[in-house]
């Protein structure tokens, strides 16, 4: 944790600045001392403070050796896919209709989780049959039909 | 008293009574699968209460919560693996008893002093809610701007052990929250010339972003293998729970309070006041050696604490439109939807309303009893379904969700960076509930801070002139002054020595 504090730390203080950088041109209220800077500066600052806090911490704590803690595996791989796949349906469910990228995006992500091939069809299937018609038909909402807009 | 009649009529109708019904089904079987949290719960229901009436959209969020934390119990006694955050700090006590051959006692004990825990809380919020808004209808932008500073502070001391990171996760919240364009100037804020962003980022699908994306992302870095489960049937649950009652009284009764205290602190919810009402009942037990060998009085303590936290955190949400925990913070973000914005004048203008979610809270923790004992009943089926089959299905349901809000893609871009962003808070140690309260309660802050000053004109210490805004800046002001005297005292002992 020591060693991800550092960096974390670095990441929150660019933020920071950053933050501290662009509240400079908010405008102020008219006739009052503060504007709508005042609070993106105090959060700002107190980023950066806090920033400095972590960095300090962790360099501190460095010098002793910190304890491996035993982790499980870990699959990033999956979660790469799932991010994945939450991209897919953002860029194409307009263009393909949300009852191809559905099944597609699902059918990745039960692949990712280990779930068998025949199963994992199935279920993908169902599953968007059964989100779509909730949501498309009980609670109306307007899911993208895509090239199937002129059939429905 | 026509109020509460006319409450009672929108509540005991046949839609009202289905949605309460099957929220509490899907309520128990959330909370009973590991992985799957109340707020998650929570988070995933909005969008279909998103198309209800007011009172079945808070019936079914109170219903599912209430539910959730229960049978987070189930799989805490039969597999050593809490349901959901709320049940953790009991489960090695629930699953040794079940070790024991006493599944029974620990999975009655957990249903019995939830349900009992939760009526508790909901006459604590009847009784002090009502009393608590006749007082705040006075309150001037002062009282809110300190009970804001007041929320944060609990935030980020109580709900988590570092309060460096604490303070982190609330600043990005508020970072979060000035997105937009209402501020006192209506200048446009981080909107990168963005007209989605113009109005803010949507409470709701950052909410299902950082409650069920992170969790699912958690879930596929973290693959648990299949737990396995006794086989052998259960007996009676209900059997030797009124021996418990009389012979534990008093942890009852110090488990409900602690509870309901504990979640009507901003920022601390049913998870912490099981620990803390699990450390105490330990602290104050007759039988302190024999906690971690399988002893039910722990249970009987954090058990009720964590149902009565529920109710606890509707008092500040309802009164002053301040979330107690995760999930009042969502449902106040519900409550904002539906045009029932919480505050004091709820209470005058509208009590039928709030008379009905007191309804809907009692019925709850009632039908608890007969629905809780059923999920025990089947809880071999609920948790043999796999949770790889589950997952990629919420995902499905939060990318659907999220867009329903708005009808606009914009809310999964949302949904999908928060879920990122919560994911790797959990995993290098920032707590996330203060992230929440200052997504909430920001622009409420800044709306107080700048009323507060132009009245104060210029004086700062106009600030602490009212007898309350004083009171609460004063205990502000002491807890955040504290690590540095209690520092200084500290080296001043050590030069004297």
């Amino acid at each position: 944790m020591q060693r991800t504090d550092r960096w974390v730390g670095l990441g929150l203080a660019t933020l920071a600045l950053a933050v501290l950088w662009t509240a400079r041109a908010f405008p102020q209220v008219p006739g009052q001392k503060l504007g709508a800077a005042f609070l993106p500066m105090i959060i700002g600052a107190g980023l950066l403070l806090c920033a400095l806090a972590l960095i300090v911490r962790s360099l501190r704590a460095g010098a002793y050796p910190a304890q491996a803690a035993e982790r499980p595996a870990e699959h990033f791989g999956s979660a790469l896919v799932i991010i994945g796949a939450v991209i897919a349906y953002l860029l194409l469910a307009e263009r393909i209709g949300f009852l191809f990228i559905a099944p597609l995006c699902l059918m990745a992500v039960f692949l990712a989780l280990r779930v068998r091939w025949r199963s994992a069809l199935w279920w993908s299937l169902g599953g968007t049959l059964v989100v779509h018609l909730a949501f498309y038909k009980l609670l109306r909402v307007p899911l993208p039909w895509g090239p199937l807009t002129p059939f429905y | 008293m026509d109020a509460v009649a006319t409450a009672a009529a929108l509540v005991f109708q046949p839609y009202v009574m289905l949605v309460i019904l099957l929220s509490a089904v899907y309520g128990l079987f959330v909370g009973a699968i590991p992985g799957l949290t109340a707020t998650m719960a929570t988070a995933l229901l909005v969008p279909v209460t998103f198309f209800m009436a007011p009172i079945p959209a808070v019936a079914a969020i109170v219903t599912a919560t209430a539910m959730a934390i229960f049978s987070g119990d189930i799989p805490s006694a039969l597999l050593r693996m809490p349901g959901t955050p709320a049940s953790a700090a009991y489960t090695d006590e629930a699953y040794l008893l079940t070790r024991k051959g006493q599944a029974e006692v620990a999975l009655g004990a957990g249903l019995v002093f939830s349900v009992l825990g939760g009526i508790f809380g909901v006459l604590v919020l009847c009784v002090a809610a009502p009393a608590l808004a006749e007082v705040a209808l006075n309150f001037s932008s002062f009282e809110y701007f300190w009970l804001v500073m007041l929320g944060f502070t609990c935030a980020i001391f109580i709900a988590g052990n570092d309060p460096v990171k604490g303070l982190v996760s609330l600043l990005l919240g508020l970072l979060i929250s000035v997105v937009g364009l209402e501020n006192p100037a209506g200048a446009p804020r981080y909107t990168f010339g963005s007209p989605e962003l113009m109005g803010g980022i949507d409470l709701i699908p950052l909410m299902i972003g950082m409650f069920a994306v992170s969790e699912i992302l958690r879930y596929a870095v973290v693959v648990a293998k299949p737990p396995k489960i006794t086989e052998r049937p259960f007996g009676n649950v209900f059997a030797g729970m009124w021996t418990l009652v009389k012979k534990y009284p008093m942890a009852l009764l110090r488990g409900s309070a602690l509870g309901t205290l504990v979640g009507a602190l901003p920022g601390a919810g049913a998870d912490i006041a099981a620990w803390m009402a699990y450390a105490v009942s330990k602290r104050f037990s007759k039988e302190p050696e024999k906690f971690g060998t399988g002893h039910v009085e722990g249970i009987v303590e954090a058990g009720a604490a964590n149902n009565s936290a529920l109710g606890g955190a509707w008092i500040p949400a309802l009164v002053f439109g301040i979330p107690g925990d995760s999930i009042t913070a969502i449902a106040i973000g519900v409550l904002y939807l539906k045009g029932m914005n919480p505050g004091p004048t709820l209470f005058v203008n509208n009590p039928q309303n709030i008379y009905a979610v007191f309804i809907v809270f009692l019925l709850a923790q009632i039908l608890m009893l007969p629905l809780g004992w059923m999920a025990i009943k089947v809880a071999k089926r609920i948790l043999s379904i796999p949770a790889n089959v589950l997952m990629p299905l919420i995902l499905l349901f939060c990318i659907v969700g999220s867009f329903a809000i708005n009808n606009s893609s914009f809310g999964i871009v949302v949904t999908l960076l928060a879920g990122i962003l919560g994911f790797c808070m959990e995993r290098w140690g920032f707590p996330i509930a203060p992230t929440i309260l200052g997504v909430v309660l920001g622009t409420m802050l800044e709306q107080h801070f700048f009323s507060s000053l132009i009245k104060a004109d210029g004086n700062f210490l106009v600030f602490f002139e009212r007898p309350i805004a004083g009171t609460l800046g004063a205990v502000c002001l002491a807890v955040w002054l504290w690590p540095l005297g209690r520092s200084l005292l500290r080296r001043g002992r050590a030069k004297q020595r």
